[in-house]
């Protein structure tokens, strides 16, 4: 008799976006609070189960938890709950509070869930569509603007092509090795199995390469960023970044964890063209929203790093980069939802000229997400980086480190250009007041980011731990 | 000639090729993108079909099931997405996609 514990998360996921989905239909006027509020509470009962849920391996080997899917699960639901609050007032004034849009991001998080804790490749796929779907549809919320919808069209059609070479190259797994088990593929590809599972793992990781935004898969990235809704960009930064990196990680070391000789050049050339791409094309940005795109793809090639490495230590520095990356880019959005003026949304960097002089506070978090994602000490961004680093030097990848130290230097110029437009450049932004739920997190955020130093322990040790369970 | 695995792989991989190539040769109208999308989906279909009945394994068949279920509510969130960019844009070329310069 199997427990419905581990698997109560996603249940509660699915079937609440269903009760939330017929009170949106019924109720009126169409209640965008309530369902915000409503799977808000979701997302924190599913936390909470999560951290209950015992380590099993579900339905016939398809699904998989362990503390390492608890560690990915959790920084889900944090994003997740981060992106909801901030989309509760910029929606409303933006004329776009659907009470479809959290019911989107609960089915976005399920499918996020499902692929982490997926221990077969169809689960994986399944859940790599459900989160995508969702999100194609969230890009487009703003059905009334142009750019909105381009922006969702555009995701739409390079997603799918993605997901159709990940599909593609399942197949060829498959046909080559006639299972689709994460441990019955790991136990076959020990022995020498021959080309046609290495091409079918080269379109796995094309795929799950294009979901992380890792160059020269992020084609998509920028225009998506500055199309979609802000609140929608802060979601896109967070979650689903997240997820696939966790997804990346027990995909690659799981299954392929016997590649790793025929993977590792693979994801190191990602690494680096990534990292490059996302320090020189961010420097002629003038759209905030597409700096964060380049600087989110400039990240996740960081992150990577830690995965090139191959090494548990390797697993625990990816992990750590990415929790620290989630918490900063929140923050980072949350401020950029605040920049309004007079009920109107701004988007130039330009715009926050002078913003030291009349809002020291906001200024302030503002700043301390650009030196936390340049990766100046004591912030948190710099810890993390520090970890991919001292990883990959441990596992021989020398030139992937100054490549990165490099990059990182080029980076810093326009993480501080931001500041010094904020605080030494003249002007009167204006701003309106930031409404609380913005303000909540922007201060929850920086508060993170800032203090990280002081408590460094539950994080890493956290990871250490998801690392060793992935590991195994 | 008796129709071996190897005719199925190289007809599914013709289809992607055709699919990746439609999708970034095509100058004309995102409904051929769509087409293309289907194919991409398609080929992997028949590599699990042709693999499930070689290898006398019903996973490829089951996970063919799974793949057409999700291309099905994939063609039609395209198509909705499309429809709404119609009505913003009044057109469906895909040289008129250039709001945001990428």
């Amino acid at each position: 008799m199997t427990s419905l514990l581990p698997i109560l998360p996603a249940l509660l996921l699915g079937l609440g976006a269903m009760a939330l989905l017929i009170v949106g239909v019924l109720a009126k006027p169409e209640p965008a609070g309530f369902t915000t509020w409503g799977a808000i509470v979701l997302l924190v009962a599913a936390a909470l189960v999560s951290c209950a849920a015992p380590d099993t391996l579900l339905f016939h080997g398809l699904l998989k938890t362990s503390l390492f899917t608890r560690f990915a699960d959790a920084l889900v639901y944090t994003a997740a709950v981060a992106a909801l609050l901030l989309a509760l007032d910029y929606n409303r004034k933006e004329g776009i509070a659907r009470f479809e849009y959290p019911i989107l991001v609960l089915l976005g998080v399920l499918g996020m869930v499902v692929m982490i804790s997926a221990a077969d490749l169809m689960t994986l796929y399944i859940g790599f569509e459900l989160q995508s779907l969702a999100l194609y549809i969230a890009a487009a919320l703003a059905r009334d603007s142009v750019r909105s919808t381009e922006a969702g069209l555009k995701y739409f059609v390079l997603g799918a092509l993605a997901s159709g070479l990940l599909v593609y190259g399942i197949s060829l797994v498959y046909g080559f090795t006639g299972t689709t088990s994460f441990a019955a593929l790991a136990g076959l590809l020990g022995a020498n199995i021959g080309y046609g599972a290495v091409i079918g793992l080269v379109f796995v990781i094309v795929g799950l390469a294009f979901k992380i935004s890792a160059a020269p898969f992020h084609m998509w990235t920028p225009d998506v960023y500055e199309g979609a809704p802000t609140s929608v960009t802060a979601l896109f930064g967070t979650a689903p970044k997240a997820a696939a990196m966790a997804l990346f990680l027990s995909v690659m070391t799981g299954p392929f964890g016997h590649l790793l000789a025929q993977w590792q050049m693979i994801i190191e050339i990602l690494a680096i063209i990534s990292m490059a791409l996302g320090a020189l094309a961010a420097i002629g940005q003038t759209n905030i929203k597409r700096l964060m795109a380049y600087s989110s793809i400039g990240h996740m090639g960081y992150a990577l790093m830690g995965l090139a490495a191959g090494t548990e230590a390797g697993i625990q520095a990816t992990l750590i980069y990415v929790a620290i990356y989630v918490v900063m880019s929140f923050g980072a959005f949350a401020c950029i939802i605040a920049m309004r003026r007079r009920g109107q949304a701004v988007e130039k960097i330009s715009d926050l000229a002078g913003l030291a002089a009349q809002r020291p506070g906001f200024a302030f978090a503002m700043a301390l997400f650009m030196w936390a994602m340049a990766g100046i000490p004591p912030l948190s961004g710099f810890f993390g980086k520090l970890y991919v680093f001292s990883a990959a030097l441990n596992a021989g990848l020398v030139t992937l480190v100054i490549i990165g130290i490099i990059t990182s230097v080029i980076s810093a110029f326009y993480y501080l250009r931001v500041i010094k437009v904020m605080y030494f450049d003249a002007g009167a932004p204006d701003f309106d007041a930031v409404p609380a739920s913005v303000n909540f997190v922007m201060a929850v955020g920086a508060a993170v980011t800032a203090l990280f130093i002081l408590l460094p322990a539950p994080l890493i040790t956290a990871a250490s731990a998801a690392a060793k369970a992935l590991m195994g | 000639m008796p129709v071996s695995l190897s005719h199925f792989l190289v007809v599914a991989g013709l289809l992607l090729v055709i699919g990746v190539f439609g999708i970034f040769m095509n100058r004309k109208n995102i409904i051929v993108i769509m087409m293309s999308i289907e194919l991409v989906l398609l080929a992997a279909n028949l590599n699990f079909v042709a693999f499930s009945g070689a290898l006398h394994d019903m996973v490829g068949q089951v996970f063919t099931m799974f793949v057409l279920t999700v291309a099905a509510a994939e063609s039609a969130i395209g198509l909705a997405i499309l429809v709404i960019y119609f009505r913003n844009r009044g057109s469906i070329e895909v040289e008129d996609v250039t709001m945001m310069r990428g």
